[in-house]
């Protein structure tokens, strides 16, 4: 393990203009990472430039390991966590699914690792604009799925991950999603806290008996035959069962600690408590989608809008408490599964599951907007609210899903 | 009404082709008597290695609703006969697939057959098999086992007598022309249907009472469930060995209490400990560390874990030092050196005879082409 280098950075905390990647690049120095891989993708590759300049300024200090692939880089972070050091890492759409041999495994092995996923297409050649079906990819595997809508929450966020993940009760791996371009690459207002406030909050890792060290021999993933297979998936289930009071506790003590934050940590609502449509998405696009919610409710609408924050674990209760009462609810997804029920997105999919147990169900439409970059903008959410309340009117679905914004 | 199945338990790789042969003839051979079947291979098997007891399955049916029922259970639970390729493997099996030493005769159903390549008689071969609550029966096709490698195959009619015999044995579930036909048609015919045929008429069976059986070895183990297993795919390390007995002196490495390897074995290295010049080859050289340091520093080869693989024989410098014998030879897995130490001339005595017998012997054990396969490799030479 590494040794902190003595640096007066920290002291204070202080207020900084930096971009939602430098935010995470900076909670890496906060919380001491020991074990840093990195591989250049885009928007990923910022985080690692950060990185490495922040352990060059003597922030701290970290072994900073560029990796020849994506595949050695989430490779290195696993085994580096089963000895018991923290770890970053991360990458984006293709790169991302170029490591899922070690991704897929992470989880199983029950390491804790925190990987920063910049939201990227899929590359149609070169296309690196935001989508979020790179990250989706992880949503059954035992990964926490976090999607963050600002600088300051993917800071907050980072530092909440290892607390949440190398929890003895859960030691599961977390992957915080970032819109690339709208977080990754635009700066904003950043309250930067202090290392001691850190330590506070963030205690040490430790694997305690599953700790791969000479004086505690065990052997780490052995051959598994249908023997054990789900014995092993179902421990897993139950470590992201318990996931979900751990990150209520760990979210308490963060506001204590640093004095801020929702009151929920799986969900923001706004302006829902007597809205009759709710508008629901995840990431950044809820800028657009707060600021054409207040226009409306200006209007006269009662309008509101739901951000999932956590995709994994899926606060179900939460979410049916939010969304009760509306009458119709109008899903954004920035990504999209083909062929699927209603040929639409995998936010509306979720959505839909959880409001099925619901006395009352209410009418549900989805929209596809905002892929591969496409910016989602106030008029796009005016449409999407014009269409739900012409369904709820006539009573009408004349199409499930709607794609937003595209050139017919 | 009626569906049968025959279960075939070989040694992985060596006898792949061999069981293979078998169970499609089995299935090949029910199709012209009008019925209907499928062969397959244990999955839990199939990432096969070397001389691992392994088993592929036949199941014939009269319809094809019949056949889907009993493939609800995809691995049949009992089986009509046990068809037995080698006959080291009556002292049990430790595959792949499961935890634990199975009786080779436990899915035997009640009256059903156990049919055995074999040189030894039904009574030798008993002391070595498990005993049952219900009778069953035994029969013998004589001959050595047929062991071949991946890539090749030892076509030495065994594949045709155990099939001439099982017509014998089961007539309900295939007829004996039936299987000649498919010989003829399948496997080139000529002598290898006279092989079938005079193995339909020489085989016999002996009835086996309940309880009748000598080997009393129990190895089973209770499978932890998701709330007692370690998480994170973690197993603790076997402790450190040590000293063979407080103060004694030696070194025994630590093994383990699960996972045992000596039914994988055919044949075990015997020491001449007179000879040996402890230079600790064997030792280095064995890759599941089976060797214990004697206190007086020799080498005892743990049976338990040893899978005779014979690499100590071949690395050994000294002439009939380390010679691997016919597994067929013992009833238990004792240590040689505490033997030795009993009792030095009876002890030599009867690994000396053991030795010069062995020499003699046509057996091999697969992991490398010795014994069955001189002459073969001789032939294959002068060509």
């Amino acid at each position: 393990m590494t040794t902190t280098v003595p640096t007066d950075m920290f002291q204070q905390s202080t207020e900084e203009l930096i971009s939602g990647s430098e935010a995470i690049a900076i909670a890496c120095a906060l919380a001491d990472v020991d074990v840093i891989t990195a591989y250049p993708i885009r928007p990923y590759d910022t985080v690692m430039q950060y990185v490495s300049k922040l352990k060059a300024d003597g922030a701290f200090d970290c072994d900073f390991i560029v990796a020849e692939s994506e595949h050695s880089q989430f490779e290195i972070v696993k085994h580096a966590s089963a000895v018991g050091a923290r770890t970053f890492c991360g990458s984006s759409g293709v790169g991302w699914f170029y490591a899922f041999e070690a991704i897929t495994v992470t989880a199983g092995l029950r390491m804790p690792v925190v990987a920063m996923v910049g939201n990227r297409a899929l590359d149609d050649p070169g296309a690196f604009g935001v989508e979020h079906n790179d990250a989706m990819a992880v949503r059954d595997l035992g990964w926490h799925l976090y999607w963050v809508a600002t600088a300051q929450e993917a800071m907050d966020i980072a530092l909440l991950a290892w607390r949440v993940a190398e929890d003895r009760n859960v030691l599961l791996p977390f992957a915080i999603s970032c819109d690339g371009s709208f977080l990754t690459h635009s700066q904003a207002i950043v309250q930067v806290p202090t290392r001691e406030q850190v330590n506070r909050y963030l205690p040490g890792y430790n694997r305690h008996e599953l700790q791969l060290h000479p004086d505690n021999p065990i052997t780490v993933a052995p051959q598994v035959n249908e023997d054990w297979l789900m014995e092993i998936r179902r421990q897993t289930d139950e470590a992201m069962r318990r996931a979900v009071g751990v990150i209520y506790e760990a979210y308490d003590e963060f506001k204590e600690v640093f004095g801020r934050g929702d009151p929920s940590p799986f969900i923001e609502e706004y302006m829902t408590e007597d809205a009759e449509i709710i508008l629901v998405g995840m990431g950044t696009l809820a800028m657009p989608t707060r600021v054409a919610v207040r226009r409306m409710r200006e209007q006269g609408k009662k309008v509101g809008f739901v951000r999932v924050k956590f995709f994994r674990p899926f606060a179900v209760e939460e979410v049916q408490n939010a969304l009760r009462g509306a009458k119709g609810i109008a899903v954004i997804d920035r990504d999209y599964s083909y062929g699927s029920p209603s040929f639409g997105g995998v936010l509306f999919h979720e959505l839909r599951s959880t409001l099925y147990p619901l006395p009352e169900r209410p009418l549900m439409l989805n929209f596809i907007a905002g892929l591969g970059g496409r910016e989602v903008m106030v008029r796009d959410v005016n449409e999407m609210v014009e269409t739900i309340e012409k369904a709820l009117e006539t009573g009408k679905i004349e199409q499930e899903t709607t794609w937003i914004n595209v050139r017919e | 009404m009626s569906t049968l199945a025959v279960e075939v338990v070989y040694r992985g790789i060596f006898q792949k082709t061999l069981a293979r042969n078998i169970v499609r003839s089995i299935v090949f051979a029910a199709r012209k008597d009008g019925k209907i079947g499928t062969a397959f291979g244990r999955y839990g098997d199939s990432p096969e290695r070397n001389g691992i007891p392994a088993k592929q399955f036949a199941i014939v049916a009269d319809d094809p609703e019949e056949l889907e029922e009993s493939l609800a259970v995809y691995q049949a639970t009992n089986v009509d006969v046990t068809i037995n390729v080698d006959d080291t493997m009556c002292k049990g099996i430790e595959s792949w697939a499961w935890y634990g030493l199975q009786p080779i005769n436990e899915l035997t159903k009640p009256g059903g057959t156990l049919i055995v390549t074999s040189r030894q008689q039904a009574d030798a071969l008993l002391d070595d098999i498990h005993p049952k609550e219900s009778p069953y029966n035994l029969s013998i096709v004589t001959g050595i086992p047929s062991f071949s490698g991946l890539w090749v195959y030892k076509d030495d009619h065994t594949d045709v007598r155990v099939l001439g015999a099982l017509c014998k044995v089961c007539p309900e579930l295939v007829s004996l022309d039936a299987m000649l036909e498919t010989i003829e048609e399948q496997m080139g015919g000529g002598t290898k249907v006279v092989s079938a045929q005079r193995s339909y008429e020489r085989t016999g069976a002996r009835p086996v009472e309940p309880g009748e059986g000598g080997n009393r070895r129990e190895m089973k183990f209770t499978m932890p469930g998701w709330k007692s297993m370690e998480e994170g795919l973690v197993i603790r390390a076997i402790p450190e060995g040590g000293e063979f007995a407080e103060g004694e002196g030696g070194y025994v490495p630590g093994r383990s209490d699960v996972f045992k390897k000596f039914s994988t074995r055919s044949m075990r290295p015997v020491v001449n400990f007179e000879t040996c010049i402890k230079c600790t080859l064997c030792w280095l050289q064995c890759p599941d560390t089976c060797f214990d340091v004697t206190p007086d520093g020799l080498y005892d080869a743990n049976m338990e874990a040893c899978c005779g693989c014979g690499v100590c024989e071949a690395v050994c410098p000294v002439p009939d030092c380390v010679t691997m014998v016919n597994e067929a030879e013992f009833n238990d897995n004792d240590s040689q050196w505490q033997w030795w130490q009993k009792d030095k001339d009876g002890y030599n005595k009867w690994m000396t005879d053991l030795v010069e017998q062995q020499k003699a012997e046509t057996r091999t054990h697969g992991f490398h082409h010795v014994g069955g396969y001189a002459q073969e490799i001789q032939a294959a030479e002068a060509d």
